[in-house]
């Protein structure tokens, strides 16, 4: 086969750290390339460097059919050399009808005034026809559309702005490249979108498919390339490798071995917190509890549904069902809501530090202080002096750098936003602590400042629940782990079987199947 | 280039701050050039008229009347303020400030209702609107620039049709004795009235724990609502005080001349924008406050009124009340861009 897109030597920096690390990889026309690894492994910074939203170091170089391609890319050259991306999110517009989504590439572009939706919609219903997508393209909005017909739609669509770029007498031969196109989309549906896919393969474009589910990027894809830490841990043939093989090569050995804190052994205490039959948008009757002072981690795969147990449980998004007892009381989750929560002792700091955690504009003394605002008002008047000097001790106390509380809270770095929102919680001194991907965006010598605070925190009789995909953090603050597979609880790892390898193993390795097994088993 | 655009997030993220050079810069916050400079600007321009027309402008009868006769402007700037600090415009303002005017004379007037209810019905009016406005707003997520457009509308409809579009006169005496008549220090009462709530909203926004949270609902919805901040009753409050200001402006109007006319309440939208958005660059700013917004009212008074003073045609107020809107909204801006480049990193 011929080569469609290599890439060489292609390395990526981020403010000292390597993304990207000397990355070659080369995808043959008609070929379905797989990409794999971690997160954090630089599967990202590889799309956004062809998408041209990253400059890649000097060094790399770039070939598309046969032509080298100077690097970096200029935002949106992709197009012109025949590249074409699908997002997670697909980048669809659901309240416009299918034709509409199907041209908006070329309506956004064109310098032609008129458009003729006549021939727009004989051209998408060929397209249509062509793999085999049933769907009226004026009838319908997208918003009706089943989700597999809304990802085939995204998929098509970028192939025909692909096929419209470049085409060698009628058939695509740029780089299709489906970013996680499956998180969404039910088991069942799959089949029908990896047909497509070969399909589009099988007319001489290259596809490079990106997904964190091991067992389908084994039936789709010809080879695997699999990512870890920035490099390219190898590429592999699919027919001769397995998902166990897989995992190794994305795990691989340790890097560092940062300090192991003492787990807390069983203290036999009585579970304090315990949470019952929760159902949310994605998960299903998922119960566990927690002891006094411990640190339970909740993981799994993208989609898997793990991350929405601390917004359910914090009311922060309406469960379906579910009750959570907290110091003896019960609690109904369906009539929860933040500022009860707050009441019955919970706190929760939310991943979207931007937009969810802290407010920017405001001062950090603003942000940091909003929960003990009455503590200061006294004799009918807030003691600003008071409040000024305590959030600058406050800071200090968390080394948040610099500790000027009048400063905006989005002048701070990652990890000193994080060091502030997370003390934020801990001043009203919650019962129970809910973090969902505490250090994400977080430098790593900050990162080892959120671990000891949440620690400390949980020494101090305080139940934290940690929602995370880094497996590393998950190993080394967790006294336990959860693994979440398909929107159900489906392994639990406790004392020292939790090791970052296999909380990865049994998110990989447990696969959706034989983890819906064992709750049918049990 | 673009990846230094682009990926500007991240790569703050990964940077720690630069905790080994701290900066000793005093921040814009506490920057006095920036917090005074309103308040410079004015003193500015009682100077140019002073020069210009000494005689007419600075005598102490043209300060009494500058001071006096805006008050209707204060409360209804700060009318506007509540919501704004919590994130929503409130367009209706004008609408409920005219109909509690006409309310009044309707009442008074040709009811013979005692002005002591005509003035509390006149309030509990103000409120309902504030009522209905944030129903919308809350509980079916309607975008309050357009609720409140419409209300206003709606409310000058009924205006029109209580008073037969005509001008009603004739408001109790004793009203306009407490609003304009009585005097302390050579400056009418009202003016007393919009400082007293000045103070108050001061106070409120600044010195209470409730009146801080407003500023999180306005800046980070989301933010608030996971800090246990009820967010719509907030919304809604402010709102409802919102619509009880106004109508107290609507009270103040009626009780400056005694006689409420059914279409000159409008007017004053656009002044009321312009000062409450120029005083967010002043006092604390870059954000909308209380004291900042009642010294650009005077700032924008003193210009219309030494610009009359020199002969100038009536038109000009419509350039100058639109042109300070558009520019203070420009300065705005520019402080946003000025704090945040004067931060460290």
């Amino acid at each position: 086969m011929q080569e469609g897109v290599v890439v060489r030597h292609l390395s990526k920096t981020f403010g000292g750290q390597r993304a990207l690390d000397d990355v070659s990889l080369t995808i043959l026309r008609g070929e379905v390339h797989g990409l794999v690894g971690q997160n954090g492994s630089g599967k990202s910074t590889l799309i956004k460097i062809l998408a041209g939203y990253h400059d890649p170091d000097p060094g790399g170089h770039l070939e598309i059919n046969g032509h080298a391609v100077k690097l970096p890319l200029r935002p949106g050259a992709f197009r012109m050399l025949g590249l074409s991306f699908v997002h997670q999110d697909l980048g669809l517009l659901p309240s416009l009808t299918v034709v509409e989504n199907f041209r908006a590439g070329k309506i956004s572009t064109t310098s032609q005034w008129r458009i003729r939706w006549g021939v727009e919609r004989k051209r998408a219903e060929k397209a249509f026809e062509r793999y085999g997508l049933m769907v009226d393209p004026s009838a319908k909005k997208v918003e009706d559309l089943p989700s597999v017909q809304r990802a085939l739609l995204a998929i098509i669509r970028a192939v025909e702005d692909m096929a419209e770029a470049n085409t060698d007498e009628g058939h695509p031969k740029g780089l299709l490249v489906l970013d996680e196109p499956t998180v969404f989309l039910p088991k069942t549906d799959t089949d029908q979108l990896f047909k497509v896919v070969r399909d589009i393969a099988a007319s001489g474009a290259s596809v490079l498919f990106v997904s964190h589910d091991l067992d389908e990027a084994l039936a789709v894809c010809d080879r695997v390339t699999v990512l870890r830490d920035g490099h390219v841990a190898g590429t592999v043939v699919s027919t001769e490798t397995s998902t166990d093989a897989l995992v190794e090569l994305i795990i691989g050995r340790r890097l560092e071995a940062l300090t192991q804190f003492q787990r807390s052994e069983d203290p036999g205490g009585d579970s304090k917190v315990a949470v019952k039959e929760l159902t949310g948008p994605t998960i299903r009757g998922v119960s566990f509890d927690l002891r006094e002072g411990e640190i339970l981690g909740l993981t799994g795969l993208v989609g898997s549904g793990f991350e929405e147990v601390p917004y359910l449980m914090f009311g922060a998004t309406s469960a379906k069902t579910g009750h959570l007892t907290v110091g003896g009381v019960d609690h109904d989750l369906t009539k929860m809501r933040p500022s009860r929560a707050i009441e019955i002792g919970m706190a929760l700091l939310p991943a979207d530090r931007q937009d969810a955690g802290g407010v920017g504009s405001l001062t950090v003394e603003d942000n940091l202080m909003l929960q003990v605002l009455g503590r200061y008002f006294k004799t009918m008047w807030l003691h600003t002096r008071q409040l000024l000097q305590d959030s600058r001790n406050v800071l200090k106390e968390h080394d948040v750098r610099p500790a000027q509380p009048n400063m905006d809270f989005q002048a701070l770095s990652g990890g000193n936003q994080q060091k502030v929102l997370l003390a934020k919680w801990l001043q009203t001194g919650p019962v129970l602590l809910l973090v969902h991907e505490p250090t994400q965006g977080v430098d790593v010598g900050a990162r080892h400042q959120v671990y000891e605070m949440l620690r400390m925190a949980a020494s101090g009789g305080m139940s934290v629940v940690c929602a995370s995909s880094d497996y590393e953090q998950l190993s080394l603050i967790c006294d336990r782990v959860l693994v979440f597979a398909s929107g159900e609880l489906c392994d639990e790892l406790v004392g020292e079987e939790i090791s970052k390898d296999r909380i990865a193993e049994r998110c990989y390795g447990g696969g959706r199947n034989s983890c819906a097994d064992q709750i049918a088993g049990d | 280039m673009n990846e230094e655009h682009l990926a500007l997030p991240d790569a703050q993220a990964q940077h720690p701050a630069p905790s080994s050079h701290p900066k000793r810069r005093r921040l814009s916050l506490g920057n006095y050039g920036d917090r005074f400079a309103l308040v410079g600007a004015w003193v500015v321009v009682i100077a140019i008229f002073g020069i210009l027309s000494p005689g007419a402008f600075l005598t102490a009868r043209n300060f009494s009347t500058i001071f006096g006769s805006q008050a209707v402007l204060v409360v209804l700037t700060l009318a506007l303020l509540i919501p704004l600090i919590a994130g929503d415009y409130d367009l209706s303002v004008v609408g409920v400030l005219t109909l509690a005017g006409m309310m009044l004379a309707v009442m008074n007037v040709q009811m013979h209702v005692p002005i002591g209810w005509a003035i509390l019905a006149a309030i509990a009016m103000g409120l309902t609107v504030g009522i209905i406005n944030g129903a919308f707003v809350v509980l079916f997520n309607i975008d309050p620039f357009i609720v409140t457009l419409g209300m206003q509308t709606v409310l000058i409809g009924i205006v029109l049709w209580i008073s037969k579009s005509a001008t009603i006169s004739g408001v109790s005496p004793s009203l306009v004795n407490w609003v304009v008549v009585r005097r302390l220090f050579g400056i009418p009462l009202e003016f007393y009235y919009g400082l007293v709530l000045c103070v108050a909203l001061w106070y409120f926004f600044g010195y209470t724990a409730v009146g801080r949270r407003v500023l999180f609902v306005g800046r980070g919805r989301k933010v608030a609502r996971l800090s246990g901040i009820r967010v719509g009753r907030v919304r809604w409050g402010c709102l409802m005080a919102s619509g009880a200001l106004a109508a107290l402006a609507g009270i103040l109007y009626t009780g400056t001349t005694g006689a409420a006319d059914p279409s000159s309440g409008t007017t004053f939208l656009l002044p009321a924008f312009a000062a409450v958005f120029l005083g967010g660059t002043t006092i604390t700013p870059g954000r909308f406050n209380a004291w900042g917004s009642f010294i650009a009212v005077y700032f924008l008074v003193t210009g219309i009124s030494g610009l009359s003073i020199l002969g100038i045609q009536t038109f000009v107020q419509n350039l100058f009340y639109g042109g300070a809107l558009i520019i203070a909204v420009t300065l705005s801006q520019i402080v946003k861009m000025h704090q945040e480049r004067s931060q460290p990193i």
